[in-house]
C-alpha cells in the first residue's frame, strides 16, 4: 500500500475549475438585478488583488523581521553592544568616531565576549591576547549550540513540519497535492523563529528557501478570510504561486527573478493571470522591505554590487571554466547530500536529530572559527567576495601591492591591476581552505531538522571559486602582459580583470548546477548587479553547468528530495522507458476483485452503504445494470455518504431499504415501497475516459495536462477498469530502470 | 478565527506604515565620507548628523588635513555616503522577537513539563495510561484529558477540546517527520 495515502490527497483541478467558473457565472448574471449584487461582484473581482497586496505586505514585514533578527542574533556570538542591546555590530559603532580607516569596525560601544568577561582583548595580543582569543572561541561554539539546541527543540515540539527547506513539498502541493498542516500558522510562527535561530548558529545555510515556505504560509492564512479562495483548492494554488514569487522576491530584492523562479522551479500550472499578479505580490513585498529597511542604508539585498567595469571576449574561456566547475559541483553535491538523507533515513542516525544538529553545528563552529572567511556568516562572505577593490577598501582581499604612481587612478571604483601583496595571498589560502570546508559541510548540513536553504552556500562556494580564479587571471595578465593572449586589450595600468566579476558568474555557476535553474538565474543575479553588461557571461556560465550537471543526472536538488521522499509529484518532463497499454496499468488487474461498480438503479441504500464501506475507494463508477457495463457517470465516495446521510435526517420515509435511484425518470415505486432516494445531482456525468488501448504516454499526458485525478478505462465503450493518478505513479517507479532505491514497503 | 487573521493583518500594515511616520531620530541619519590615503597621510572615516543636502567632503570632513591648495584633490578622492536608519524598527523588532521566543519557550516547558504534574495532581495516577513511545514526549496525554472535560463550562471545554486536537496533529506529524521519515527525509 502507498504509504502516504494517509498524508496526501489528491485534488481533482478539472472539478475545482469548473467550480470556480459557476460561481462566477452565477455572480456575473446576478450583477444585473441589483446594485447589491453589482457591488458584490466588483468585490469579487477585486478580492485577488487585495489578497495580492496582504500577502505581499505581511510577508515583507516577516522577512524585514526576520532579517534584522538574524542580523542581530548572529553578531550576539561575538561580543555585546553596550549602549543598548538590541543593536548589532554595525548599528553599535554607527554614530561612534572612534572608527578607523584600518579597523572599520572597531569601537568602545562594541564590546566582545572576551572583553566583557575577562577584560582582555585581542588586539593586545601580549597581555593575554590568547586567553582572550580562546575565551572568544569559547562563546562562539556556547551562543552557537544554544541557538541550535533552541532551534531543534521548538521545532520538534511544535511544528515538526517546519525543519528542511520546503520547496520540495511546495512543489509537490502546488501540483496537486494537500498535505494537512504544512501551512498552517504554527509552521508559519515556528519556521520564522527558528529560521533566526538557525542562520545566527553559525550553520551553513541560507534562508531563501525558508523564506519561500514563510510566504506560501502567510498566502494560506490569508486566503481564509476571501471565501473565492478558501473554498477553491485550485484557485488557492494561483495564490501560493504568487507567493513563491513573493519569497524569492524578498530574499534577493529581485521581483522578476521571484516571479521567474516560481514559473522555473516550483509552480505547476501558471496561467498568465497569475504573472501579473505574482508580481504586483511581489513589488509588494518589496516595497515593504525595502521601507523596514533592514540594512540601513535602502538596499534590498547585503550584496549589491556597484561596479560596472567592461569585460572581454578572451574572458568567456574562464567564466566557461568556471560553469563547469559549477555543473561538477552541483552533480557531485545532489549525489552526496541525496545519500547522506537516506543514510539518515534508513539508519539508526536518523532516530538522533537533536544529536545530530548538536554535533553538526559543534563541527561547524569549531571549524569555522580560526579561518575569518568562514566565520563570518554566508551573505557577507559573499558580499565581500562580489566587492571590486577600490582605493577606498582596506580589507585583507585588497591587499595588493600599492603602485608608486598616485596619480588620478583613484577616481572612480576601477583601479589598475597591480601585483599582489603579502595580504592578498594570506586572504587567497584562507578562501581555498574556507571553500573546501564549505564544500563539505553544507552536504551534511541541508536536510537537517532546522529550517536550513541551499541557495547561499552554493553561491558562497562558487564567489570563493570564482574569486580565486579572477585573482589568479588578474595576476596572470599582471606578469604577462606581453603575451599574445592578453597584449591587444590588457596594457599595463589599465584595469582589466575584475575578480569581483568573475566571483558573481562562479556563483550563478554552482547554483545553477545544484537547482538547475536556468532564465530565473540570470534575471536574479542581473537584477542583483543592476547592469546588463554582464549578461553574457552569466548565460554563458548557467548554460555550461546546466549542460554539464545533466549530463551526470537529470534532476536538480529539489526534484531530487522529492524523490528520496516518494511523494506523489507526477514530473512534467519524464519519459517512459518501456511503452505500454493502459489496459496493463489500470485497476482491476487480473488477479483484483472486480471492479466496485453501482448500478443506475436497482440498488438499495443499504446495499450501496455496504459497498461503500466496504471498501476504501474514493469514488465509484455509475453502469447502466450489471449485466451491460455502459457507463453512465461517476460519483464521489464523500458526496454519496454525506447525501445519505442528508436523506436519512432530512427526507421522510428514506429507510435501508430505498431504492437509489441515478436515472432522470424513475418508474413511479409501489404502493408499500418507501420513497426511492434520488441521487442524480452528486453523479458526474462527464468522466473522462480513454480506451484500454491508449498508450501510457498518452494517458500520461492526459492526468498531467488536464490535472486529472481519475481516469475511466472503456472497451469497445463498455467500462473495463479505471485508473488513477497513484497508479500511474507506482507505473512510473516501476518502471524506470533508474530508480532502484524505491524500498520495496513503499510499493 | 476570521477576526483574528484579519486583525493580525491590519496589525502588521499598521506597523509598516507607522515606521514611515514615526518621528525620526537626529541620531538616526548620518553622513559617512571615506577618504582614502593621500600621500603621508593615512586614510580616515569621518561621520557627521547632517542632512543630504550638506553631504559632501567640505562639510563633513573636520578638520581637513591637507591645506587650501590640495583641498580639491584629497576632497576628490573622498567617498560620502548619505544613511539612513530606523533604531525604533531594530528596537521593537528585537524586543517582540525575543518576547515570541521567549513565550514559546515558556509554553514549551510548560507542555512538556508542568501539565503533567498538574494533571497527574488533579486525576490521579491510575487514570492516566500512558503508552511505551510517548513516555518524555510532549503532549503525551492528549487522549486522555479529553474523557474529564465535560464538567466543566463550554469555554473551557472549547479550548480543551481544539488544544487537544492541536496536539494530536502535531504528534501525527512528529511520527511521520521524525520517527517514520516519510516526508522531510
Amino acid at each position: 500500500e502507498w504509504g502516504h495515502t494517509r498524508t496526501f490527497n489528491t485534488i481533482d483541478w478539472v472539478r475545482e475549475k469548473s467550480k470556480d467558473r459557476d460561481r462566477h457565472r452565477e455572480i456575473a448574471n446576478k450583477s444585473r438585478q441589483s446594485t447589491v449584487a453589482l457591488l458584490h461582484s466588483v468585490s469579487d473581482a477585486f478580492s485577488g488583488w487585495l489578497l495580492m497586496l496582504l500577502v505581499g505586505l505581511m510577508s515583507g514585514a516577516l522577512a524585514g523581521g526576520i532579517d534584522i533578527a538574524a542580523h542581530w542574533l548572529t553578531d550576539m556570538k561575538e561580543g555585546l553592544c553596550l549602549v543598548g542591546f538590541w543593536f548589532n555590530h554595525e548599528h553599535c559603532c554607527w554614530t561612534s568616531n572612534e572608527t578607523t580607516f584600518q579597523e572599520r569596525d572597531r569601537c568602545p560601544q562594541w564590546q566582545s565576549w572576551a572583553e566583557i568577561m575577562t577584560g582582555t582583548s585581542e588586539v593586545l595580543w601580549l597581555r593575554g591576547g590568547a586567553l582572550a582569543y580562546f575565551v572568544n572561541y569559547l562563546m562562539f561554539l556556547v551562543w552557537a549550540l544554544l541557538f541550535a539546541l533552541l532551534a531543534v527543540t521548538l521545532v520538534r515540539a511544535f511544528a515538526p513540519y517546519a525543519c528542511g527547506s520546503g520547496i520540495p513539498e511546495i512543489k509537490t502541493i502546488l501540483s496537486g497535492f494537500i498535505i494537512r498542516g504544512y501551512l498552517g500558522k504554527w509552521t508559519l510562527i515556528i519556521k520564522t523563529i527558528t529560521l533566526v535561530l538557525a542562520v545566527s548558529s553559525g550553520l551553513s545555510l541560507g534562508k531563501e528557501g525558508p523564506l519561500v515556505h514563510v510566504a506560501c504560509c502567510c498566502a494560506n492564512i490569508l486566503c481564509h478570510l476571501f471565501t473565492k479562495y478558501r473554498k477553491n483548492e485550485a484557485k488557492r494554488r494561483e495564490v501560493l504561486s504568487a507567493a513563491a514569487a513573493v519569497g524569492v522576491s524578498v530574499a534577493f530584492g529581485a521581483p522578476i527573478g521571484g516571479v521567474l523562479f516560481s514559473l522555473e522551479e516550483v509552480s505547476y500550472y501558471f496561467p498568465l493571470k497569475t504573472l501579473w499578479r505574482s508580481f504586483f505580490a511581489a513589488l509588494v513585498a518589496a516595497f515593504t522591505l525595502r521601507s523596514i529597511n533592514p540594512f540601513g542604508n535602502s538596499r534590498l539585498v547585503l550584496f549589491y554590487v556597484e561596479f560596472h567595469a567592461p569585460w572581454h571576449l578572451v574572458e568567456l574561456g574562464p567564466f566557461i571554466l568556471l560553469g563547469i566547475f559549477g555543473g561538477l559541483w552541483g552533480a557531485l553535491f545532489i549525489r552526496a547530500n541525496i545519500a547522506w538523507c537516506r543514510i539518515r533515513k534508513s539508519t539508526r542516525l536518523g532516530h538522533y536529530p537533536v544529536t545530530e544538529v548538536l554535533v553538526v553545528t559543534a563541527l561547524t563552529g569549531m571549524l569555522a572559527y580560526p579561518n575569518s572567511y568562514t566565520r563570518m556568516g554566508g551573505a557577507e562572505l559573499i558580499s565581500e567576495l562580489f566587492n571590486d577593490c577600490s582605493l577606498l577598501d582596506s580589507s585583507q582581499l585588497c591587499g595588493y601591492k600599492q603602485s608608486n604612481s598616485t596619480s588620478g587612478a583613484g577616481v572612480g571604483n576601477g583601479l589598475a591591476d597591480r601585483p599582489a601583496g603579502v595580504g592578498l595571498y594570506a586572504a587567497l589560502w584562507q578562501l581555498a581552505l574556507a571553500l573546501v570546508f564549505k564544500m563539505m559541510i553544507t552536504v551534511i548540513t541541508f536536510g537537517m531538522k532546522v529550517p536550513s536553504g541551499l541557495f547561499i552556500p552554493s553561491m558562497a562556494v562558487g564567489a570563493i571559486a570564482g574569486r580565486l580564479l579572477g585573482v589568479g587571471m588578474e595576476q596572470l595578465a599582471y606578469y604577462n602582459h606581453d603575451s599574445a593572449i592578453f597584449r591587444g586589450w590588457c596594457s599595463p595600468g589599465a584595469d582589466c580583470i575584475t575578480p569581483g566579476l568573475y566571483a558573481m558568474v562562479g556563483a550563478a555557476a554552482c547554483l545553477g548546477g545544484v537547482t538547475r535553474m536556468t532564465v530565473s538565474l540570470v534575471v536574479i543575479m542581473f537584477e542583483l548587479t543592476g547592469g546588463l553588461e554582464y549578461i553574457v557571461p552569466l548565460m554563458a556560465a548557467t548554460m555550461t553547468s546546466k549542460w554539464v550537471a545533466d549530463a551526470f543526472g537529470r534532476e536538480g536538488i529539489y526534484e531530487a528530495h522529492i524523490r528520496l521522499n516518494g511523494y506523489p509529484f507526477l514530473e512534467p518532463k519524464e519519459e517512459f522507458q518501456h511503452s505500454s497499454l493502459t489496459a496493463d496499468v489500470m485497476r482491476p488487474r487480473r488477479s483484483d476483485p472486480p471492479l466496485a461498480v453501482l448500478t443506475q438503479e436497482g440498488m438499495t441504500v443499504e446495499e450501496v452503504e455496504a459497498l461503500v464501506e466496504s471498501t476504501h475507494y474514493s469514488g465509484f463508477p455509475v453502469v447502466v445494470s450489471q449485466d451491460s457495463h455502459r457507463l453512465v457517470g461517476f460519483v464521489l465516495r464523500r458526496d454519496l455518504l454525506i447525501s445519505i446521510d442528508n436523506a436519512r435526517k432530512r427526507q421522510e420515509g428514506v429507510v435501508g431499504a430505498s431504492q437509489v435511484v441515478f436515472t432522470e425518470h424513475s418508474p413511479a415505486p409501489a404502493d408499500d415501497a418507501p420513497p426511492p432516494l434520488r441521487l442524480r445531482g452528486i453523479v458526474d456525468l462527464s468522466p473522462f475516459t480513454v480506451t484500454d488501448h491508449t498508450p501510457m504516454d498518452i494517458t500520461v499526458d492526459i492526468f498531467r495536462k488536464l490535472g486529472l485525478r481519475q481516469c475511466l478505462v472503456t472497451h469497445n465503450g463498455k467500462l473495463l477498469g479505471i485508473i488513477t493518478k497513484k497508479d500511474i505513479l507506482k507505473h512510473m517507479a516501476n518502471d524506470c530502470q533508474q530508480r532502484p532505491r524505491l524500498h520495496p514497503l513503499q510499493l | 478565527m476570521k477576526s483574528v487573521f484579519l486583525l493580525e493583518a491590519f496589525s502588521v500594515a499598521c506597523f509598516v506604515l507607522l515606521n514611515q511616520v514615526t518621528a525620526k531620530n537626529s541620531e538616526d541619519i548620518r553622513c559617512k565620507c571615506i577618504c582614502p590615503p593621500y600621500r603621508d597621510i593615512e586614510g580616515q572615516i569621518y561621520k557627521q548628523n547632517v542632512s543630504l543636502k550638506d553631504c559632501n567632503c567640505l562639510h563633513v570632513v573636520e578638520p581637513m588635513p591637507v591645506d587650501g591648495k590640495d583641498v580639491e584633490a584629497y576632497c576628490l578622492r573622498c567617498e560620502c555616503k548619505f544613511e539612513e536608519r530606523s533604531s525604533a524598527t531594530i528596537k521593537v523588532t528585537i524586543i517582540m522577537y525575543l518576547s515570541i521566543l521567549g513565550l514559546l519557550l515558556l509554553y514549551m516547558v510548560y507542555l512538556t513539563l508542568l501539565e503533567p504534574m498538574l494533571k497527574r495532581r488533579l486525576f490521579g495516577h491510575s487514570q492516566l495510561i500512558q503508552s511505551d513511545d510517548d513516555v518524555g514526549q510532549p503532549f503525551a496525554n492528549a487522549h486522555n484529558v479529553l474523557s474529564h472535560s465535560h464538567s466543566r463550562p463550554n469555554m473551557l471545554n472549547k479550548v480543551e477540546h481544539a488544544q487537544q486536537r492541536w496536539r494530536r496533529q502535531v504528534q501525527e506529524q512528529r511520527k511521520s517527520v521524525f520517527d517514520r521519515h516519510v516526508v522531510l527525509s
